[in-house]
């Protein structure tokens, strides 16, 4: 007998068992495709944060001050007795090429809580910074309508600004906000640039933003004792660590730190911002990955269910089978023939599922298939389906034909 | 040449059949020796338990004795191997069931098509002599009706095709009228003479007198063991 002839005999197997064939096939589909679209979703929104984390600018480092007032609290305050504010002074030594040689650029930050107000509107920035013109590009911050400030701005006290887009429509819902002035704790500020749209990073409004020259916001708002951080940014993310190195003896030296532990400032590293969150985002993806094996296995025991159902219809099946003259070997070819049949039919479908389910957005995230997550899905149901439906039938194919026929 | 072909086509010997062991152990053959020879028309009676058929599965090469020889066409049946065993029952043997044993969902012409496709006979030949056979036993018109759409003693007679399909030394019934009206019952019977007058041995399991009373011998069982064996000419019309 031809193996061709087997093949026919089995897919008239599936054939004449519609339901049946149907049923199992939807099994191992959902199974397949819930497995891709599950980890899909889960590596999407995971490369989505690391995405968002990265608009801040990856090589960038932030020096906070750790004294009292600024998010230090009292305990800081304490602690670090004989604490310094992070001064201009400070920048400038961060900027030196010679003691900072990974460090591209560093530009110091004094930032206020103000409403700015133009007209009738009004906007609370939830950044609003004075600068040096080096911190957009340390912050990875581009003006994409009219221009940046200037060096010129910082030493003449120029009051421009530049704004983001929330601030741009709540001051100005119609027309250009180029070259307009609003008032900022009741200065007034010449607009002369609108940001780039950031987006949320999750945590905040990077659009919600007001940027102007350092000087004019110390003069006219801050003071010029309380910086309240310096950006600095490395020369590219592989030298973060020596850059973070540098800036730890630079600013030892500068603040007379002789404890390391109990240092008047602190340092955030985006890079280990991003580390932390793409490793809580794996965690994230390893438990959408129980669920979608889990439905897998739901899946398969699906699969099981219905072929031991019909197991009591097959093996009477079989037994006639042998009693007209079949031999086993025709017998378990045919079975394993229906069974992978079955299962390449169902993962395939699964698997497109998949790839057409991973196009939709689910809350936002546009999930991102991974490769790897195919194949084990596809693999696993294969096993699955060739397992269940091959050994019942290989069992039966190995009793008697009496007994095979007598089967209840 | 003679003599090959006055070798019984079946040769049972001493066969017995246990089931369970020690004292709850059930003989359902006890002993048994039958001879039957080529053209015989035989039906073996007995009330249900007698063993009559644990010997048609035997016979039928469906199950094993314990102990005891059989000879099948001057084969031996017990060393056979499994493969040797399925190319036995499709070339040797024609089966017919008590429950007709189709397979369901699948038309008239491919159930009567299968045992010759075991065998490896292709297209053209297979199809015509799964035709003729169906021929045979009057169902030429119901060739692609499948088992539900036919009556009890059509899925009979298509059985009876499918066992005559593969030109067997032997065809053995096992109650083949127990679940059919007395016309059909009738039908098959006549079926069963047109079949043995045609040279073919036929071997019937039946309780039934009317049924036993069509064959030329009857063998008669109890308790596992052959109580009478009588052979009698057929009183013909």
């Amino acid at each position: 007998m031809s193996i061709f002839e087997i093949i026919r005999f089995a897919l008239r197997g599936l054939n004449s068992n519609k339901l049946r064939t149907s049923l199992t096939t939807l099994g191992i589909a959902i199974g397949v495709s819930s497995v891709i679209i599950l980890l899909a979703f889960g590596n999407g929104s995971s490369k989505a944060v690391q995405a968002g984390i990265e608009k801040l600018g990856t090589n960038t480092i932030t020096i906070q001050s750790n004294r009292g007032g600024f998010g230090g609290g009292r305990a800081s305050a304490s602690r670090a007795a004989s604490s310094k504010p992070l001064t201009v002074a400070d920048a400038v030594a961060l900027s030196s090429p010679i003691n900072a040689p990974d460090v591209k650029q560093a530009a110091p930050v004094a930032g206020a809580n103000v409403t700015c107000s133009a007209g009738t509107n009004s906007s609370t920035p939830g950044t609003f910074n004075g600068t040096w013109p080096s911190w957009f590009e340390a912050s990875n911050t581009s003006v994409t309508k009219g221009s940046y400030f200037t060096n010129e701005d910082v030493t003449q006290g120029r009051r421009v600004a530049v704004i983001g887009q929330t601030v741009a429509t709540e001051l100005f819902p119609t027309g250009t906000p180029i070259g307009q002035v609003m008032r900022c704790s009741g200065i007034p500020f010449t607009i002369i640039g609108v940001t780039e749209k950031k987006g949320s990073n999750g945590f905040q409004d990077g659009d919600s933003l007001v940027v102007a020259p350092l000087t004019a916001v110390q003069r006219s708002i801050t003071g010029y004792n309380n910086l309240q951080s310096i950006v600095v940014e490395a020369k590219s993310a592989k030298v973060q660590d020596l850059a973070q190195t540098e800036i730890n003896t630079i600013m030892d030296a500068q603040h007379k730190i002789k404890n390391t532990n109990n240092r008047d400032y602190r340092t955030l590293n985006q890079a280990s911002l991003l580390q932390t969150t793409s490793s809580s985002n794996s965690v994230f993806t390893a438990l959408l990955g129980m669920v979608a094996g889990i439905s897998l296995l739901v899946g398969g025991i699906g699969i099981t269910n219905i072929m031991l159902v019909t197991v009591v219809e097959r093996t009477r099946e079989i037994g006639i089978r042998k009693a007209i003259g079949a031999p086993k070997r025709a017998i378990m070819t045919q079975f394993l023939i229906e069974a992978t049949i079955l299962s390449l039919v169902g993962g395939l479908i699964g698997v497109v599922g998949g790839f057409i389910g991973s196009h939709f957005k689910i809350y936002g995230v546009q999930p991102i298939i991974i490769p790897g997550s195919v194949f084990l899905a596809f693999g696993v149901s294969i096993l699955i389906g060739i397992f269940f439906g091959g050994y019942p039938a290989s069992r039966a194919a190995s009793l008697r034909p009496i007994e095979a026929l007598r089967y209840e | 040449m003679q003599q090959l072909l006055d070798a019984p086509i079946i040769d049972v010997r001493g066969a017995v059949k246990q089931y369970g062991a020690g004292d709850a152990s059930i003989f359902a053959l006890d002993g048994v020796d039958l001879q039957v020879h080529r053209g015989e028309y035989v039906a073996i009676m007995g009330p249900s338990g007698s063993g009559k058929s644990t010997l048609m599965n035997i016979i039928g090469a469906l199950d094993n004795m314990t102990t005891g020889k059989y000879f099948l066409d001057g084969i031996e049946i017990d060393t056979l191997d499994e493969n040797a065993l399925a190319l036995v029952r499709g070339r040797k043997i024609g089966f017919i069931f008590q429950s007709f044993n189709l397979i369901p969902r699948t038309t008239a012409l491919a159930n009567v098509e299968l045992p010759l496709a075991y065998q490896g006979i292709k297209g053209k030949e297979r199809r015509e002599r799964a035709l003729a056979a169906l021929n045979v036993v009057g169902l030429g018109d119901r060739i692609s009706h499948e088992p539900t759409e036919l009556s009890g003693g059509q899925q009979q007679r298509v059985a009876v095709a499918r066992a005559l399909s593969t030109r067997p030394a032997l065809l053995l019934a096992d109650e083949p009228t127990g679940a059919l009206d007395s016309k059909s019952t009738h039908d098959l019977l006549d079926l069963f003479d047109q079949i043995n007058a045609a040279g073919r041995t036929v071997v019937v399991i039946t309780h039934e007198d009317d049924v036993a009373a069509r064959a030329k011998r009857i063998v008669r069982m109890r308790d596992g063991k052959i109580i009478s064996d009588t052979s009698h000419k057929k009183v013909s019309a």
